[in-house]
Parts: C-alpha cells; structure tokens; sequence
C-alpha cells in the first residue's frame, strides 16, 4: 500500500492521526447507512416485484376489454363517447426521506377514486366499455402505489451503490494509506531519536578520550 | 412541498393510450422514438410527476428513461402496453436488485 506523501514530522504524525479517526468514524457510519438501506431496499423491492406482476397482469386484462369494447363498437361512436372524460385523475406528491434519500410520495386524490362515472350515455355505447372503464379505474391505485415503489427502489439502489463505493474507499485505500503512513513516519521519527542518541554518545566518547 | 393536485401523463401507442383518457388522465400518443422523447419532456416540463409509458415505446428511449432516474419528482414507470408484456418493468427492477446488493438471488427464489 502505498503511503501518503507528506514529511516525517510530528506535526504531519498528529495530524494523519486525527484523520485516521475521522475516516474511522465515517467508515463505521456509512456502513451502518449502508446496512439499514439494503434492508429497507429488500423489503420494498419485494413489495415491488409482486406488485408490479399483479399490476401487469391485471392491466393486460383491462386493456384486452377495451379491446373487446372498440372491436363490437364502430371507431367514432368510441371516440366521440370518450372524447371528454368524466373524472380527472389528480394525485399530490410529497417528499420522503428514507436515511436522507429523498424518494417520492405519491397519494390519489380522493374526487379520482370516486365511482365510475361514464362519461357517456348508455344508448350508443357497448356494456363491454363499461366493463373496461371499471377495471382500468379498479385499476388505479395499485398503479400509483407501483409508481410510487418503483421510483423509491431505483433511488435506494442508486444511493446503496454509492454508499457501498464509499465504504470501500475508506476501508481499502484510505484507513490502510493512513496506518501505512503513520507507521513510515513513527519509524522515520525513531531512527532519528536514536541516530541522535548515537550522536551525543559519540560526542561524549570523544570528549571523555580527549581529556 | 406543494399540495396542488397534479396530472398524471400516459405516452403510448395510441390503442392502450385511449383506455387511459378515460380515467382523466394526460395521453400523448406517439409513434416515433422521437415523438416519444419529446413526449416526456413536455410532459416533465409541464410539472406532472407520475408518466406511464408503454414498454415497447419505453425500448426505444432508453436515454430519457434514464435521464430522470435520481429526480424524485419524477417517476417514469413503463406499463405492458396493448400487447403481451416484454418483460421490461421486470427488467428494471432486477436492474435495481443487482446494483444494490449485488446478486440477483432475492428475486429468483420468489418466481417459482
């Protein structure tokens, strides 16, 4: 491992020393960060999975309806009985914060989960669109809710990653590069002590020889 | 944050988007990859925080789809469209299990 470029001194030992520590601190930190994420993140993306089976399935059928309502209907009848729909679908959004990731909170407002209403009258139309009509607004909730699940899992994965590239970096480059370099500049500072321990013995050698 | 009610936009083909309209939400039907990126971005542009998109449109725009990916206000989902399912809501997800905890185990066991 490589050491830090920097002088032997006691100044530069302290100071490495208290980075030493820091870096020990944030180490430990983010690896707890790093541990309570993937739990979370395990939770929802199951959550998620089975979700977004259901969601895909059910919306296959839903769109297989409609498909069945514009096959027994003639094209322009439909359009003009959709043309304006009777509900809006209106959600609010917050901001969570999952271990300081924002992910988003999405909520149906309650006017878009009201009844069907057709927006049409029943005379020119098929029993069939109204069937697909219901099962898409059936529909609805489950769809946020998968939106909702899978925004958050993709910014929990995103953040995982990174948190996972910190604790690396700090627990194989930088905490190693640390004790490497304070043991170089500890063993540098000693053979220095000694060297000048030799020195003044020398000295006194010769003066003691001298006189 | 604010409380308004926000419009959710749907971008498809143009049969799947139609079943969508008469749930009162915002479809732009698209044919090109390039009508689809457009798409996206007035629909962004405009403050709508939840966009459906169908999978086989979503194939062909893989840099918007990913364009968004670390801004919370914004959710791309893409939904099977008014064929079978290609698999790529599946994809992503897996995607994500990957690149978090590094092996796809989790999801295997549970599809049996």
């Amino acid at each position: 491992m490589a050491t830090l470029r920097v002088n032997p001194t006691r100044m530069e030992l302290t100071r490495i020393k208290r980075r030493l520590v820091t870096a020990k601190r944030g180490h430990k930190l983010l690896k707890d960060k790093r541990d309570e994420l993937v739990r979370r993140f395990i939770g929802l993306i199951r959550e998620n999975a089975v979700l977004r089976k259901k969601v895909e399935a059910d919306l296959q059928v839903a769109l297989r309806r409609f498909a069945m309502a514009r096959a027994v209907m003639d094209g322009t009848t439909l359009e003009s009985a959709l043309m304006y729909p009777a509900r809006s679908a209106k959600v609010s959004m917050s901001i969570r914060n999952i271990l300081s990731v924002r992910v988003p909170e999405i909520s149906l407002e309650a006017e878009s989960l009201k009844d069907a209403i057709q927006p049409y009258g029943y005379a020119e139309t098929s029993a069939e669109l109204d069937d697909a009509i219901e099962t898409m607004a059936a529909l609805l909730p489950e769809l946020f809710r998968l939106a909702e699940l899978e925004k958050t899992c993709s910014l929990l994965a995103n953040e995982i990653e990174k948190t996972r590239r910190r604790v690396n970096a700090l627990e194989y480059v930088m905490i190693p590069q640390f004790e490497e370099t304070i043991r170089v500049i500890t063993m540098k500072l000693d053979e220095n002590e000694r060297s000048s321990i030799i020195r003044l013995m020398k000295v006194k050698e010769i003066i003691a020889a001298r006189d | 944050m604010a409380k308004k009610p926000l419009s959710i936009g749907v971008i498809g083909d143009s049969d799947a988007v139609l079943a969508f309209r008469t749930l009162g939400m915002r479809v732009i039907s698209v044919q090109s990859a390039q009508q689809a990126a457009n798409a996206v971005f007035k629909l962004v542009s405009d403050g709508i925080p939840v966009i459906f998109i169908t999978e086989d449109i979503a194939r062909q725009i893989p840099e918007t789809m990913s364009q968004y990916d670390s801004d919370p206000l914004v959710s791309l989902i893409p939904i099977p469209g008014s064929r079978e399912t290609t698999g790529l809501g599946m994809e992503r997800l897996h995607a994500n299990v990957e690149k978090a905890v590094g092996a796809n185990i989790l999801l295997n066991n549970m599809e049996e």
